[in-house]
């Protein structure tokens, strides 16, 4: 191990505390019995949490998150399949323009893409905004996360196994359900994962987008601005890096899992 | 295409047969392509034509006119001086605005790559064991909320903030340092620490595609470390550096929950200005005009960019 312990190693250390130091922060300071974010602690104290069962609105915002996020994973997930498909067994002529069209959303700096969805929503079609609008924009910019999870995946197994399946006399329906689809669940889990954490978590669309009703982000920057608030904010902050940290861990495992890949990029 | 000796109607089954087959990728291609067209090709398009046009009070006047670019670029005689610049403009803010973002998102960018890359040559070569874990480490915080992340850097660097304190509880400081937060440094640094992850991946992945035997070689005929890492490593990791300094330069420029949760007055950039012109100053064919505007100066600035390094070159090169 010292042998091994070099400048780079060092480095590598020193990045992942400052990586993770300012996180982390929130949950001690939630766990801290004090009024502000201040060293020294002062002790150790669950009252944050517990208080948070009582908070109405916040549990309101936390449902309306939930459901945004399960709807948006599933039908961001069920457009990319077909679509990853598509791209990566078709050759399709125009298939690369296709594909970064696609990409583009992960580009396009998320307040464009906001006040653009705004403007046709508002503006353009007179659409109330609501809870699906917010999940209208969300699903957009799920979309190149989900296919690039499924593309990867299904670009790492052997294309003439669904040759022989056809061979064999599968019909592309049976071959697909047979045979790539449950290839692919883990890819598929993973999308679903994916397409949940970035909704869940998403700002600037939801609070462009939002009618009356708030998301967990939304009602969470309205907290902010109140010192007297931060308590409750460090608490809810903390259960939602946790909860989020759990997802990916999973979403990251389940796309790894019985699938070596030789390919650098398939991590 | 085909063989001379094949006979024309196999030949003719087999194009047949080709079409059928994209008609069925297109299928499968259309649901996704069209949620695409309706909600981003569509709604740019929408804000390109509300640009064109103006807004008086309540009422949306739908005649075409470039009044609200105009008004971006009209002159006047009295120069806004910022920071010892003179800006001849007579509505100075969005131009002021765009250079201070542009400015601070490449000073992210460059701070990105700067701690990424030796990041990323570790994952690559000096990891062997549990390799994904490693992964895995470095990519939770990019996944997991992006306003978190930012609020922590409040915490860290506020007025009563964990810096603060902590040196006035060692007896370092009496005062709390007022400099941390609330200023452009502090919107560069908070958007250094949300990109870095995301910034990592692209430069392990073309670290690890590097042919190991091209290293031996080197070595083998006489480079010392550096001059290998110079001469082999660091010209065939470019286009991966490349791609993750345009993967935080672009969305950075735009960015929205940075510059107002720890910028203050003194960082605030374009995004906070297109956000007040739509939901503050009820004048959305100015913020579109200026949302557009950025985009285009992106869009150049990333081309002018990618032409003069040559990218087109650097990727063909052979890995």
């Amino acid at each position: 191990m010292l042998r091994r312990l070099d400048a780079v190693w060092i480095y590598a250390i020193l990045f992942v505390i400052f990586l993770y130091g300012p996180v982390l922060l929130m949950p001690v300071f939630a766990l801290n019995d004090g009024t502000f974010a201040t060293f020294p602690l002062k002790g150790f104290t669950l009252k944050n949490f517990s208080s948070m069962a009582a908070n109405t609105s916040m549990i309101l915002a936390l449902q309306n998150s939930l459901k945004i996020a399960i709807s948006v994973a599933i039908l961001a997930t069920a457009l990319a399949i077909p679509a990853s498909l598509a791209l990566t067994r078709f050759r399709l002529p125009g298939g690369g323009p296709i594909q970064s069209f696609m990409m583009l959303p992960l580009v396009i700096p998320s307040i464009v893409i906001a006040v653009a969805l705004l403007v046709i929503i508002l503006k353009i079609f007179g659409i109330q905004l609501s809870l699906w609008t917010v999940a209208a924009g969300h699903v957009l910019i799920c979309l190149p996360f989900c296919m690039s999870v499924l593309m990867a995946r299904l670009e790492g197994f052997d294309p003439s196994l669904e040759e022989a399946s056809r061979d064999l006399g599968c019909t592309a329906w049976q071959t697909f359900w047979r045979l790539t689809f449950p290839l692919a669940v883990p890819g598929v889990i993973s999308s679903l994962l994916m397409g949940f954490i970035i909704s869940f978590d998403e700002f600037v669309i939801a609070f462009f987008l939002t009618g009356t009703e708030n998301t967990l982000p939304v009602y969470l920057f309205s907290q902010l601005r109140f010192p007297n608030k931060l308590p409750g904010v460090l608490a809810l902050g903390s259960l939602i890096l946790v909860g989020s940290a759990v997802l990916v861990i999973a979403a990251e495992v389940i796309r790894k899992r019985g699938a070596p890949s030789n390919n650098p990029g398939d991590y | 295409m085909t063989a001379v000796s094949e006979p024309v109607a196999a030949s003719r089954t087999r194009d047949a047969e080709r079409v059928r087959r994209w008609l069925r990728g297109y299928g499968l291609l259309s649901p996704a392509l069209a949620v695409m067209i309706a909600m981003l090709a569509l709604p740019v398009a929408a804000l390109v034509l509300l640009s064109f046009w103006t807004q008086h009070g309540f009422e949306l006047d739908r005649s075409p006119t470039i009044e609200n670019y105009a008004q971006l670029v009209r002159l006047k005689d009295e120069p806004t001086v910022w920071f010892g610049i003179p800006f001849y403009f007579a509505y100075p803010v969005p131009a002021i605005l765009m250079i201070k973002s542009l400015v601070m998102s490449l000073s992210a960018t460059v701070a990105v790559i700067a701690l990424a890359y030796p990041m990323a040559y570790f994952l690559a070569f000096r990891v062997t064991r549990n390799k994904a874990m490693w992964i895995i480490l470095i990519t939770i915080p990019f996944w997991t909320s992006y306003l978190l992340r930012v609020f922590a850097w409040k915490i860290v660097l506020g007025f009563n903030g964990a810096i603060n304190s902590g040196l006035k509880a060692l007896g370092i400081i009496d005062q709390p340092l007022e400099f941390l937060l609330y200023n452009p440094g502090a919107v560069v640094i908070t958007l250094a620490h949300s990109w870095v992850a995301f910034a990592i991946l692209p430069i392990y992945v073309s670290l690890e595609k590097i042919d190991r035997s091209l290293l031996e070689a080197a070595s083998d005929l006489g480079d010392s470390k550096l001059k290998r890492f110079l001469r082999i490593t660091l010209p065939l990791s470019a286009p991966g550096t490349v791609a993750a300094a345009l993967l935080v330069f672009i969305p950075t420029v735009g960015d929205y929950v940075t510059p107002t949760l720890v910028g203050g007055p003194g960082g605030t950039m374009i995004g906070n200005l297109v956000q007040e012109l739509f939901l503050k100053q009820n004048n959305a064919p100015l913020g579109a005009a200026v949302a557009i505007t950025m985009m285009l100066i992106i869009a150049v600035i990333v081309a002018i960019f990618l032409w003069a390094i040559g990218y087109r070159r650097i990727r063909s090169r052979r890995m």
